[in-house]
């Protein structure tokens, strides 16, 4: 076997190298030819970029159609959000929107733990797991899957995003925490420190695509599979099918509430309606288009749909939602692996004709 | 007096629900795609109404015309989703979910396109504008106009679907769609004509809703958790289930907006949700069978 | 001796009920420890019903023991690791993975968490002697979703036997196999039922039957209307009767009439 050979075939040799371009690509060559705008708009990117490996474990090796990442982003975003806000904050004052809402007069009580990094930098990633954790064991083991586990978790997504628009004297309402102008005592106006955030944003997301990666290649992605094809020939195999998928699930979370957390420091912000319904359903669209059951294929969807999005709609305003919904369309319908699986697609379709004339 | 007056609220917010739903439990309960465009189905119906006052001026006479004419328009745009997309899909019902759910972005920035993004405002006819005086109680016309609209639609889907040869049809395609094709049903057919059939109560919801507040393009999407939540609670594809479900969801979410405020009362509505499918997976009313799946 | 037979399968009253249709009356059933038990009947007799009450898919009352544990109650995943395992009607497999993947996840209920989030190295020494043993060997990475018919039954079985079931139960596992296909799946079943392992077949096809069974149970209606050997339960003029109408038909068959293996009924040829 020749080393080009080696490099080019899957497995271990040729996955190092991928993470190493990638690496390279976005750790060097992003920061050196961006402008300071795009990168802060990559950041943001990644982060989507981020939620979409956890869908594609979920739905494409597990599927669990989860239409309510949003949930387990938007706690990942205000732990971080809220831990911000009261770093920011003057001790002894209240953040600047309460004051202003003036609903409350001291910190309620569900702040205070956030005043400590230790406490909510770890929440940000094992808050949405224990949410997912109890949900995935209380909806699997009933068995319910397909079409009435999306629905319910995007009805979770939606009554959220409610919840948090109706508190607006604790929560900020439908304008979110705003205004955070420090990350850790660093000050988030200062390019330099911004672009620290960006490089922190990828080698989380390469961090994330590495553990996928394990997870898929790993027996307990075979199982994840066969949970997802049969789960109740697994069941009479010895497994129970509920902690099989709530893993992958709980997984996912972890994930979407670092894209959250790391989404706060990019963009510093958070409201509602980045978490809501649309925001949800948006995550799954660069997954499908990308390739759901890809390891890269999610995430490379993802960031390429919002990146399409913005320079689309800077271009075109809003017709560009008619070649959203189109591409999506068309590519859920007749290219249900996504853009991934394009070239095979294309290169059955061709190896057929021929067949065809002969037989 | 008060814990009355709620009721009535929710008996009402239960009667919209139900007849959003209603079009859904054709089409999710019996076909199993899962329509996210429903709501903007709906929105079709409710622009209907909005053209037809430029028409008709009497506000009564084009509320009352809107009805049988939203059913068509609304009907008319689920048929050509099913023929064009859909029918390529049953096999596969998240991705219905998908598709349409890129259907209802393209349909609400064309309403934005046709009609403006701004809310549109339909006259509602003066008959509708009083309320009806049941001893200490205040009845809005419009919300009982609401009710009776519900009742009308699930009275005349359950008898379409029991006593007519389309509705034998129907079941038996839902039952056991193989069986049927070899039997001689058209089943391609038989999913067209619920699909529209469906559509159409869509937009007979439409016509409802204008009564309750200004149109616009995105007031479906407002509806579409709430009335799947009904679908999947009832039993899908049971109409008795999405009745009593609707009516549930709707005097719970009142009667807890009393105590605890509208947001809080829409986050407990969803836990109880949630916990009833804990109890019951597969809904309110079901069809037991002897599957592996 | 005794002491094996004391803990095959054991099962007292069962009674199965769907929704006012009692698919299973009340039926007691000994099967001693290495026994290769067919289980016969007509249509809706409740062979499938018990396989399935056997391995918690259907809810049922009385009692059901294996090796001294009582299994009604438990969840699947419970009983399957207490050493049951089963195959069903269509062969079920996981089509998207290869015949490897497929057994190495079929014996490895056992695996702790740690060892489920690692690569499997290598093929593990239990899949290996499978593999051969179902005549897979050539087929490792093969998608199981390519294999042929029986080759999937086949594949089922293998899994049955790295999953180390103590107690196999087959649903109709030669339906749709050639003749040579037919022997070959009998002697691998005959020769795992060696003493230590329990296997129960529900089987339609009779020559299969009368090539392999040790012992025969004969159900119909949801009881059980004859136990024994094959030449006993033959002999059994109730039998014939449930079979074939009447006993005077059933002496015409008896003398070796083919052609009552119909289509649609459940094919039973008695002869004598």
């Amino acid at each position: 076997m020749s080393a080009l050979d080696r490099l080019t075939r899957p497995g271990p040799l040729r996955a190092a190298l991928g993470f190493g371009l990638g690496a390279l690509v976005l750790l060097v060559v992003a920061p050196a030819t961006l402008s300071q705008f795009r990168l802060d708009l990559l950041a943001k990117y990644l982060c989507f970029g981020i939620v979409a490996v956890g869908i594609g474990l979920a739905w494409g090796r597990g599927g669990m159609l989860t239409l309510g990442q949003g949930v387990y982003f938007g706690i990942g975003a205000y732990a971080m959000a809220m831990h911000l806000k009261l770093a920011q904050t003057p001790p002894g004052e209240l953040p600047d929107f309460m004051q202003l809402y003036g609903e409350v007069t001291e910190l309620p009580l569900w702040w205070q733990p956030f005043r400590q990094a230790s406490v909510a930098v770890p929440a940000t990633v094992l808050l949405p797991m224990l949410v997912a954790f109890v949900l995935g064991q209380a909806v699997f083991r009933r068995r319910i899957k397909g079409p009435y586990f999306a629905i319910l978790s995007q009805a979770l997504a939606a009554a959220m995003a409610i919840l948090i628009v109706g508190q607006q004297g604790t929560t900020g309402g439908t304008n979110g925490l705003t205004d955070i102008t420090s990350f850790f005592g660093y000050d988030l106006g200062d390019p330099v420190n911004r672009t620290t955030v960006y490089v922190v944003v990828a080698v989380c997301l390469l961090g994330c695509l590495a553990v996928a990666r394990q997870l898929m290649q790993s027996r307990y992605g075979e199982l994840l599979v066969a949970v997802r094809d049969a789960p109740e020939r697994v069941r009479f195999l010895g497994y129970d099918p509920a902690n099989v998928q709530t893993f992958a699930y709980t997984v996912a979370a972890g994930m979407a509430g670092l894209a959250g957390a790391m989404f706060v420091c990019a963009v510093q912000a958070i409201n509602p309606a980045s978490i809501d319904i649309v925001p949800s359903i948006a995550f799954v669209i660069g997954v499908a288009v990308g390739g759901r059951a890809t390891l890269l294929g999610p995430a490379l969807g993802a960031i390429g749909v919002a990146w399409l999005t913005t320079a689309a709609s800077e271009a075109l305003a809003d017709r560009w939602t008619y070649i959203q919904g189109g591409l999506f369309i068309l590519v859920v319908a007749f290219l249900p692996n996504g853009l991934a699986s394009l070239p095979r697609v294309v290169g059955d379709a061709v190896r057929r004709r021929p067949a065809e004339v002969t037989s | 007096m008060a814990v009355l007056t709620q009721l009535f609220t929710g008996i009402s917010f239960g009667a919209v629900l139900l007849l959003v739903a209603l079009g859904l439990v054709l089409t999710f309960g019996q076909m199993n795609v899962i329509n996210m465009a429903h709501g903007e189905l709906i929105m079709a119906g409710a622009y209907t109404v909005y053209m037809l006052q430029k028409v008709v001026t009497s506000a009564g006479a084009s509320l009352l015309v809107a009805l049988p004419v939203a059913f068509v328009v609304s009907g008319l745009l689920g048929l050509a989703m099913e023929m064009l997309l859909l029918r390529r899909l049953y096999h596969r019902p998240l991705d219905t979910l998908l598709v349409t759910w890129g259907l209802s972005l393209v349909l609400q920035q064309a309403a934005r396109d046709l009609f403006g993004a701004p809310n549109k405002q339909t006259a509602a006819p003066e008959w509708l504008t009083g309320a009806v005086e049941v001893g200490a109680l205040t009845l809005p016309a419009s919300r009982l106009f609401i009710l009776a609209v519900a009742v009308v639609a699930v009275g005349g889907l359950s008898v379409a679907l029991t006593a007519t040869s389309l509705g034998r049809r129907i079941r038996a395609v839902v039952q056991n769609r193989n069986l049927a094709a070899t039997s001689g049903i058209p089943t391609a057919r038989v999913d067209r004509t619920t699909f529209f059939i469906g559509s159409g109560l869509a937009g007979v919801a439409g016509v409802a809703l204008t009564l309750l507040g200004a149109i616009g393009p995105s007031m479906g999407t407002s509806y579409i958790v709430d009335a799947f939540l009904v679908v999947v609670a009832g039993g899908v594809g049971r109409i008795q289930g999405a009745v009593v479900m609707a009516f549930v969801i709707g005097m719970l979410n009142a009667l807890l907006e009393y105590q605890v405020g509208a947001s809080v009362a829409k986050v407990l509505v969803f836990v109880a949700v949630v916990l009833f499918i804990q109890w019951r997976p597969q809904g309110l009313f079901t069809l037991r069978t002897r599957s592996l799946a | 001796m005794t002491d094996q037979t004391a803990a095959g399968l054991r099962i007292r009253d069962l009674r199965v009920v769907f929704d006012g249709f009692v698919a299973v009356d009340g039926v007691d059933l000994d099967v001693p420890r290495g026994d290769l038990r067919f289980l016969i009947g007509p249509n809706g007799a409740g062979k499938t019903t018990i396989v399935d009450a056997v391995t918690g898919l259907s809810k049922a009352t009385g009692s059901v023991q294996f090796g001294e544990q009582e299994l009604l109650g438990r969840e699947v995943h419970r009983i399957a690791r207490a050493g049951i395992g089963r195959t069903f009607q269509t062969a079920t497999v996981f089509e998207e993975l290869t015949v490897l993947q497929n057994l190495d996840i079929a014996a490895g209920a056992g695996r702790g968490f740690a060892r489920l989030l690692r690569r499997r190295r290598g093929v593990p020494e239990a899949v290996e002697r499978v593999l051969g043993t179902i005549h897979l060997a050539d087929a490792t990475d093969r998608l199981a979703g390519t294999l042929a018919h029986g080759q999937k039954q086949w594949l089922e079985i293998g899994m049955l036997l790295v999953q180390d079931a103590r107690l196999l139960l087959l649903d109709e596992p030669v339906a749709g196999m050639s003749h040579e296909e037919r022997d070959a799946t009998g002697a691998l079943l005959q020769e795992i039922a060696d003493g230590d392992r329990t296997v129960v077949i529900v089987e339609h096809d009779m020559e299969f039957l009368r090539k392999f069974a040790r012992t025969v149970t004969v159900l119909h209606q949801g009881r059980v209307l004859s136990e024994g050997s094959v030449a006993q339960v033959q002999a059994d003029p109730k039998v014939q009767e449930v079979y074939l109408g009447t006993a005077a038909d059933a002496a015409v068959v008896a003398e070796g009439v083919d052609g009552v293996d119909g289509a649609g009924v459940d094919g039973v040829k008695v002869e004598g």
